[in-house]
Formats: C-alpha cells, structure tokens, sequence
C-alpha cells in the first residue's frame, strides 16, 4: 500500500512538470481494496486492468522503476515505451492487456476465462474496473456470456464514488446508472453479488477469498463491489496531490490542506489501515515510519531509474505491430 | 486434379485445422452464413462439439471473448456471418485485438481470426450488404485475407488460423457454390502473395473476392473482341503483394480495379494510390476504378445490382482504359 501511494504521489510532480504527457488517472485511496484482493490470487491467474491500473500492477509485485519508465515512454519500461499509463503490462504476473477504454476488458477477461476453462488449467480470471465501466454495453454482455458458461471469473468492480451513485460523487453532474446498487446488474444474470466497504482491507481479504474459493471449486463467476471514497486529488481534471502522505497522518492530519484533510482523516485506506496495526499490537509506529521511509527511498531511485532511462528510438514506432 | 466446391473446400479446411490443432475453437455461426448448405456445419459439430461455442447475440460480447481466448493460447475462428455485424463489435476488434500486440511492446499475442462474409448477396439492403475490410485495413495490427476461388480458401484459412496476428477472413456468400480444383494435401498458401487468376497483355485487372469471378467473366468476354486482359487477386490486403501487381504492369502498363467496397476510401482507392505512388512510370493511361457507387446498398435487385462492380461496368473500364 505504501508502494502504492508513494508511487502516486511521486508520479503527480513528474506530470507537473512535463516529463511525461497524456492524461493519466490515480489510484491512490483504493488501495485496501487492490491490495488485499490480489493477494487472493494464485501467481498463475489471469488479470485484466484499466486506465487506473498503477495500484493493480504494483500489488502485484511489478517493479516500479519499471512502471515508471513506462508512463515516461522509456525503453526500459515494461511495454517499451509503447503503452504508457493506459496499457501498462505484465504478461508474466498474469496482465496480458490493459485497456483505456471503458469496459474494454470485460469481454476480454471471458475469453481467458473460457481459455482456461477449455484448457482445464484452474487459473481463475479476475477483471478488475470501475463503477462507470457498468454503464457500457459490453458489460452486460459480458456476464452474460460468464453466467451461461460459468466461466472461472472474478469481476472486482472499484467504486471509488461510495455517497453517491456511482460517478456522481465525482465529476458527473447527476447519477448516471438506473441500475442501482450496482450490482442489481450482475445479479440480473444470476451471478452472486455483493457490495463491501473497500476501505477495510481485511473484510476485502474475506470476500474475495471467499469468492475466489467458489469461483474454484466451479461455481462460476463472483461479482463484488468494493466502495471507497474518491480521493481529493482525483476530483479534478488533473490529478494533484493535496500533501505527500505520511505515516504521522494517522493520528494528526493538521498537515494537510483543509479542503483534504476529511478524506485523510477518516477514509484513507492506508492510514485506516495503519491505525488498525497499530491499535491491534500487530506493528509499532516505529516500524511502520520505517518501512515508510524505506519504501520512500526504493520510490525516489526508481523515478531515477526511469529518467535515467532512455527514449525508444524513433524508428520503434515501426516495429511491433505484428507478431 | 481433384475439383471441389468452394463451401466444401472451405470446410475441409476447418476440419483439418481442428484435427489437427486442439487450441482451435469455433465461436458463432455455421460459416456459411444462410447457405442452402449450412447444414454441413452439423459435421464439424458433431466431431468437435467442445470446441464450439454458440453464444448469445452479442458480437461485442463474443468477439472479446475470441481476443481474450487467444491471448491465453486458444486460436478462436469467429464467424460474424453477415460482415456488416462487426460493427457491433468494433471496440474489441478495431480497439483492442488489433492494438495488444503493438500496444503491450511486443509482448501479447491475439491469433484470434474474425470471419466474415462481405458484400452484394441479392436482397441484403443496406445493413447486410456491408464490406467492411476497406474501413479494417485503415487499421494497423489486423491481417486481411480475402480469397475468390475454392482453392484459395482453403489454403488462406489454413495460414489465417496459423498467424500469431488477428486476422480478418473476408468471405462472399456468392463464392460459395463456385467449383475449382483444390488438390489433394494442398498447402497453406503464404499471405502476402497475390494469383494471377488469368494471364493476358493488353490490361492489368485487380480484383478481390467475388469480384475475381466476375472479373474472369468479363475477361472471357473482352477476349473474344481481341483484348488480353490479365487478371490479378491480391489475396491478401494486409500483408499486400504490390511487387507482383507492378511486375504485370510491366507488360500491360494499364490498370483497372473492380471491388465491392464503397468507392471513397475503398479497397480500390488504396491500391490506386499505391500503384501511383510506385508504378506511375508505367502507366500509358490513368487508373480506372470499378467499385460500389457511394450510395446505401439499395433492396431493389435492379438498383442493387446497379451500384455493384458488374461485368459491364468491368468490361466499360477495360476498353476506356485502351481507348
């Protein structure tokens, strides 16, 4: 989670400042829920993200240098430059295809889904999108298809708008899904659905285990929808960083800018979850600041790592586009 | 040698594949769309009945599940029967299938092949009458083959199914009952390799798919006034054999090109573009199109058969071209 977050709040500058271009989307206040729900997973199961992809990737175990050479368009990164934020892969930890377009996986994760079904495997599918991904098309058609084929198929829909239905709570003028709670969708196809507080990372742990468990042993596809609560920096067109996390938050967020500093102060996953460690004797403060700072420092060499990295030759755009 | 209708080329083809490759499945459709022959498909069904799939009504649903299938190892055939129904899936072809491979930096392959049959078939009307390969070639990443003849067929789906690359397999309902030979143990045929179909001195013809037959018609006719018309297929649009195209002009230093796609930004447009930009020096005379006029296939069999690329219009072409 503190990769996560650092990562992120490493990233906003980078764009700040014009190093990379595009637009690109955060992840950050969601990580109870990518975290624990990926470590779920077995090390040969199929994962498909997003456009919000940076936390699935990191909890993985991808390596951020990597990562961020990627975003930066280096060669180092782990699409050689030819993907950046949006697309970002990693076939040998399970992310075959990341896509920007809204709901672009759900088809996609039926078809390893039904690949790994055909080929008697047990690797298990887990697609991973936001609440809005339900207003396309494909997504009905999707579990659809899932349900019939009781296809081995975790559907882990983020809603990062929880007090709101759905995109509400963000940018949308208005509630843009009749279909509400959210998973009266799925449910309209006979597949299981529940609606958690993704801000609690065991509870996460609990649910998806538990689905994952099932998916298993054959039952079909799961649907869970995990709320969190948008993060402040996210709410604009461009994200911003209201003030670089610290693990003295958890306790005093006079820190932080008081338009942000409610979101820190109660629904913060990393912070919730770190006040838990710490009430629960299961960390001390001490040793969280020092993982913290650690993991700061891994942060800081890898932006090196990929500024230090070099642009693709112009003449790569040319390659690559046939196997 | 041994003679064969096209549809019965065609299916041996898809038997052999499946016989002979167990990552092979079949997903939609009967592959001959409202043949009187469909029935044939009941074969296949019988011997490889776990290796097809018949979905719902969901060509965005199914053509994702074809492309994520083939990004875990499977080697999908879809059969979108009416080519005008890949528009219901042109997200996951055009905007995930066709931008895994470039997009992941080399990394994930989609051997995924979408059929289709394409074009005029005699009552279509406007939204089933639809050859949409010229709007797929405007799209880096897919392989367009295009066969005319029972041979063909066969050999060009053969080497569809072996590709690593997604691969559009354009088909035409009218070519389905043509007899040619197809020898026995024939091989694939390579993509990127075009057919002299007839040989002559006087006109280079281009054509693809149904238009070879009614180009060869019209060549059969034009020889009896004493005009040798050369009758070239491509066979392929992506990969696309211009050398063999340019090599013909050497001879007849006269080209026309009749296809079935609309005449704006049509398959003929883009090899006319090509032959001038490389074959200009050859040619004693300007370049003729015979395409569909840029008009909503009308129902009217009169009408229809008035925008189509017909042996008149053919025939009009070649002579104004030696005029």
């Amino acid at each position: 989670m503190f990769v996560i977050r650092h990562f992120e709040e490493n990233l906003v500058p980078l764009h700040d400042q014009g190093v990379f271009g595009g637009h690109y989307h955060l992840y950050v206040g969601q990580e109870a829920t990518g975290v624990p729900a990926l470590s779920c997973l077995r090390a040969d199961d199929y994962l498909f993200t997003t456009h919000r992809n940076h936390g699935h990737l990191l909890a993985r175990g991808v390596e951020p240098k990597r990562l961020f050479a990627e975003i930066l368009g280096r060669v180092d990164g782990l699409n050689k430059g030819k993907g950046g934020s949006f697309h970002s892969v990693a076939p040998g930890l399970g992310f075959l295809h990341s896509s920007g377009v809204v709901a672009g996986i759900i088809p996609l994760s039926t078809g390893t889904a039904y690949a790994a079904k055909a080929q008697k495997n047990g690797r298990l599918t887990v697609c991973l999108f936001g609440d809005g991904s339900l207003e396309e098309g494909a997504a009905p058609e999707a579990f659809n298809i899932a349900s019939l084929l009781k296809l081995p198929l975790l559907f882990l829909c983020e809603n990062n708008g929880k007090y709101g239905a759905g995109r509400a709570v963000a940018a949308a003028q208005s509630s843009s899904m009749a279909a509400y709670p959210l998973t009266e969708l799925p449910k309209a196809y006979k597949i299981p659905a529940q609606q958690i507080d993704g801000m609690d990372a065991g509870l996460v742990h609990a649910t998806v285990s538990e689905a994952v468990e099932k998916i298993r042993r054959g039952e079909g596809p799961q649907f869970v929808e995990a709320q969190t609560v948008r993060f402040p920096g996210s709410e604009t067109n461009w994200p911003t960083v209201p003030k670089p996390t610290d693990t003295a938050f958890a306790w005093d967020v006079s820190d932080v800018p008081e338009k942000a500093r409610e979101w820190y102060r109660s629904c913060d996953p990393l912070l919730i979850y770190i006040r838990e460690l710490v009430e629960e004797n299961r960390a001390s403060r001490d040793e969280i600041t020092a993982i913290e700072s650690q993991v700061k420092s891994e942060i800081a060499a890898a932006v090196d790592f990929a500024l230090n990295s070099p642009y693709p030759k112009p003449e790569e755009a040319e390659r690559d586009f046939f196997a | 040698m041994r003679e064969l209708a096209y549809y019965e080329a065609k299916f041996e083809a898809l038997d052999e594949i499946m016989s002979a490759d167990e990552r092979v499945h079949l997903i939609n459709g009967t592959f001959l769309s409202l043949s009187p022959h469909r029935h044939v498909f009941q074969n296949l069904q019988k011997k490889f009945s776990e290796r097809i799939f018949a979905p719902p009504i969901s060509e965005l649903g199914f053509c994702g599940l074809a492309t994520g299938a083939a990004m875990a190892g499977l080697r999908p055939i879809v059969d979108l029967s009416t080519g005008s129904f890949i528009y219901e899936a042109w997200p996951q072809v055009a905007n995930e299938a066709a931008n895994a491979y470039s997009m992941s930096g080399g990394q994930t392959r989609v051997p995924v092949v979408f059929h289709l049959f394409h074009g005029l078939r005699g009552g279509g009307a406007a939204q089933h009458s639809g050859s949409p390969q010229a709007m797929l070639w405007n799209v880096p990443g897919l392989e367009i083959a295009i066969p005319s003849s029972p041979r063909d067929v066969k050999g060009l789906l053969k080497t569809a199914v072996a590709s690593d690359n997604p691969t559009i397999f354009v088909d035409h309902t009218r070519l389905l009952d043509i007899r040619g030979e197809v020898p026995e143990n024939d091989k694939p045929i390579p993509f990127g390799v075009a057919d002299i179909k007839r040989s002559g001195s006087d006109v280079t013809l281009i054509a693809t798919s149904f238009t070879v037959q009614v180009a060869l018609q019209a060549a059969e006719k034009l020889a009896s006034e004493g005009i040798e018309v050369e009758v070239v297929d491509p066979r392929t649009l992506v990969p696309f054999d211009l050398a063999t195209l340019l090599s013909s002009l050497e001879k007849t230093h006269r080209v026309v090109i009749a296809d079935e796609t609309h005449q704006s930004c049509g398959v003929a447009a883009e090899i006319a573009a090509r032959i001038a930009e490389s074959g200009f020096d050859k040619l004693k005379t300007r370049i003729r199109r015979v395409s569909t006029l840029d008009v909503p296939v009308p129902y009217s069999p009169g009408l229809e058969a008035h925008i189509g690329p017909s042996e008149s219009r053919i025939m009009d072409a070649v002579r104004a071209a030696l005029a």
